[in-house]
């Protein structure tokens, strides 16, 4: 990693250049909420006027640009009673502008995914090595758990990230590619006051969350409180529709959609992000389904989010964005789901006999 | 194989089995690819019918077959009435082969449980083949296998050469018998009546419907069985093979790589499993 300083005007210039000569994605006013509150998304940006450098969180994460909800695997052409199979894996590079920390979190949570194990995923790949991404860090909404899940900071997975010190920004270069291009623009070794300034930064964005989530031990109490009735009682809010899946930077599960062209000469074969609350998730050919309650799904979101991936990769998937608790039509949160099956299992405390006096 | 090109396979020959199974024998075009192409008893292959989609299927052949794979297959949705439309000479294609596999080594110089459950022989005919290819290396095999109704039993033609040739001791039985039928009836519990068992040296091998687990693995914990020998195939909706769209899960484990053989054990400790 290379560090340098940059001005503010300079720093604008550099995103200028960059996304006028690529494909890039960065943060949109794009609406008001019913309260007036700006609406937020990745869009298409062509220059720097149109990114919105001052936002706070976008209502969709970025995942969908690595990870499109539908997406082509591959195309069958048939002829002559026989079928050619074709599958692509290239990607056009992109720019991705204005992540932040969690976020770019959640896409090294992806890359795990994605890249690790035994079968790699090809089609990512081939997005994620084609993706410049700019961070920049901010003070986060009243809602966010981010810190909550230590993922309020980061040290790998963009390119180039900025840290607002004032006047200027500080710089952290993970990349050659990047190196090279901010060449082009003036910067400056970081002094000892930037230094100072970028510490103090730090500070006030840890002591700004107003949210916490004790997720210590969380694992464990899940699988205790795999029969709690708080699954029923959130499930039964709970109308299957996905959103909160949707919206979540690393919900990553999905469903295969094969479609036959009217002309009957080829077919393609889709993945599309799917949700594991959806009704027929864990549904089996015969129309067993082994989550067949609302409360059984969302729990099981709760459970891949907070334990599965827990145990199998010493890491919880959940970045904190709250997105997902924003989006949800039904009031259902992490913050609030994780604190009820807290105190269900904690209360117990209470009526276990104090520790026995020494005599 | 790491990609969505599927091995591309000519159905060679079409057996129906009885009203809603049939066997399809495929083999691999590629001579190349044929030549590569292993697998172990217990594994599964993403079916890939082409306009119409993939399915889970165990191989249903011999490992030592390396001519042709063998699918026995269900009529039961989408892709699967698909394939069954499909005539002798047409091309589908398969990926895999995926997931967790009978430890047949392990099983040496033991005696040996076979329990199949209706559509569950389909999986259990690779260790069966398995152990015909090396039967000096097994002891005592015993294979119990139930089905709704005699018309549901499948690869009855089997039968006679797996009692003379494979020296396995059979045993079947029926929930509902028919007219002609004169074995025995009942659920397949009632053929642990007909076996002598030695636990401290016999290895199980369980596969049928969910329910059946539950019986059949409680009655051989209750003979003694340590549940670490006892192994079974769990079925789960698959969309990737490869875990990665998490149809499959149970808790942390993927059903499609950590399984779909699983021992006992595992299976006991993980929440929504059976
Ligand atoms: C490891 C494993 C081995 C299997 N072995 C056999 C076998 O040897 N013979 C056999 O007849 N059947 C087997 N099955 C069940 C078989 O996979 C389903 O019957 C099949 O998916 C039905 O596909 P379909 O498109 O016809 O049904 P649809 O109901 O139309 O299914 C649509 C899609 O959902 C998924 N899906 C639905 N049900 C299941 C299910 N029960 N299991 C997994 N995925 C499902 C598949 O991706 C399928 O393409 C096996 C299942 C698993 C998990
Ligand atoms: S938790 Fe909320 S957003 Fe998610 S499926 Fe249920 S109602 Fe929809
Ligand atoms: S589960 Fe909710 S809070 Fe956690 S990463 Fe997904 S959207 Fe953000
Ligand atoms: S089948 Fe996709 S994760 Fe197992």
């Amino acid at each position: 990693m290379i560090y340098k300083v940059i001005s503010k005007p300079e720093f604008r210039a550099f995103v200028d250049a960059l996304v006028r000569a690529n494909t890039s994605y960065g943060p949109r006013q794009v609406d008001t909420d019913h309260n007036g509150e700006p609406i937020y998304q990745f869009m298409p940006v062509a220059s720097a006027d149109e990114i919105a450098f001052d936002y706070t969180v976008t209502t969709s994460s970025a995942k969908h640009l690595l990870m499109p909800f539908r997406e082509e695997l591959s195309k069958f052409s048939f002829k002559d009673k026989n079928w050619d199979q074709e599958v692509e894996y290239d990607a056009p590079p992109i720019v991705l502008f204005g992540l932040r920390p969690c976020d770019i979190n959640a896409i090294n949570i992806l890359d795990e995914v994605m890249l690790k194990g035994p079968y790699p995923s090809p089609y990512y790949l081939a997005r994620r090595k084609n993706t410049f991404i700019i961070g920049m860090d901010h003070l986060p909404l009243p809602d966010c758990f981010c810190r909550s899940m230590n993922k309020h900071t980061t040290d790998h997975g963009f390119n180039v990230f900025a840290s607002d010190i004032g006047e200027n920004y500080f710089l952290s270069i993970n990349s050659s590619k990047a190196f090279n291009f901010l060449k082009e623009f003036e910067t400056s070794d970081p002094t000892y006051e930037d230094d100072c300034k970028l510490i103090e930064r730090r500070k006030l964005i840890k002591q700004s969350f107003k949210t916490n989530v004790e997720v210590t031990g969380l694992p464990m109490f899940l699988d205790l409180e795999f029969d709690s009735p708080i699954w029923e009682k959130w499930g039964d809010k709970c109308l299957n529709c996905g959103t909160c899946a949707m919206v979540c930077p690393t919900c990553y599960c999905y469903n295969m959609e094969e479609h036959l062209a009217t002309d009957l000469e080829s077919s393609s074969r889709e993945k599309r992000l799917y949700s594991c609350n959806l009704i027929d998730f864990a549904e089996v050919t015969g129309g067993h389904n082994f989550r067949p309650k609302n409360g059984d799904r969302l729990k099981y979101r709760y459970y891949h989010h907070y334990r599965g991936f827990a145990v199998n990769d010493n890491q919880q998937i959940c970045v904190g964005c709250n997105r997902c608790g924003r989006a949800c039509l039904a009031g259902i949160n992490p913050k609030d789901v994780i604190n009820d099956l807290r105190l269900e299992k904690e209360s117990c405390v209470t009526c276990v006999l104090p520790s026995p006096e020494k005599s | 194989m790491v990609t969505d090109h599927g091995y591309k396979c000519r159905i060679t020959n079409i057996v129906p089995l009885s009203e809603h199974e049939k066997l399809f024998q495929l083999r691999i075009v590629d001579p190349h690819e044929r030549a590569l192409f292993t697998f172990r008893p217990g594994q599964f292959l993403m079916l890939d019918v082409p306009g119409y989609g993939e399915a889970p299927i165990s191989i249903s052949s011999a490992t030592s077959n390396r001519e042709f794979i063998e699918l026995c297959i269900r009529k039961a949705g989408h892709v699967t009435s698909a394939l069954f439309e499909a005539k002798q000479g047409a091309f589908i294609a398969v990926r895999g082969p995926f997931g967790t596999s009978f430890p047949m080594e392990a099983m040496q110089d033991s005696d040996v449980l076979l329990i199949a459950g209706g559509l569950g022989i389909a999986p259990l005919r690779a260790p069966l083949f398995w152990i015909n290819d090396h039967r000096d290396h097994y002891r005592n095999v015993s294979f119990l296998y139930g089905a709704k109704e005699p018309s549901q039993m499948l690869f009855t033609y089997q039968f006679e050469e797996w009692k003379t040739v494979s020296h396995i001791d059979l045993h079947t039985i029926v929930e509902k018998p028919s007219d002609e039928w004169t074995g025995r009836t009942g659920m397949i519990t009632s053929l642990f009546d007909d076996i002598t068992i030695d636990p401290k040296n016999t290895w199980a091998i369980v596969c049928g419907p969910p329910v059946m687990f539950k019986f059949v693995c409680t009655h051989l914990d209750k003979l003694g069985i340590p549940m670490n020998r006892m192994f079974v195939s769990l079925e789960r909706r698959m969309h990737c093979g490869m875990g990665k769209c998490c149809r499959c899960m149970v808790g942390s484990t993927f059903t499609c790589l950590d399984g779909p053989v699983f021992d006992y054990w595992s299976v006991m400790n993980l929440k929504e499993a059976i």
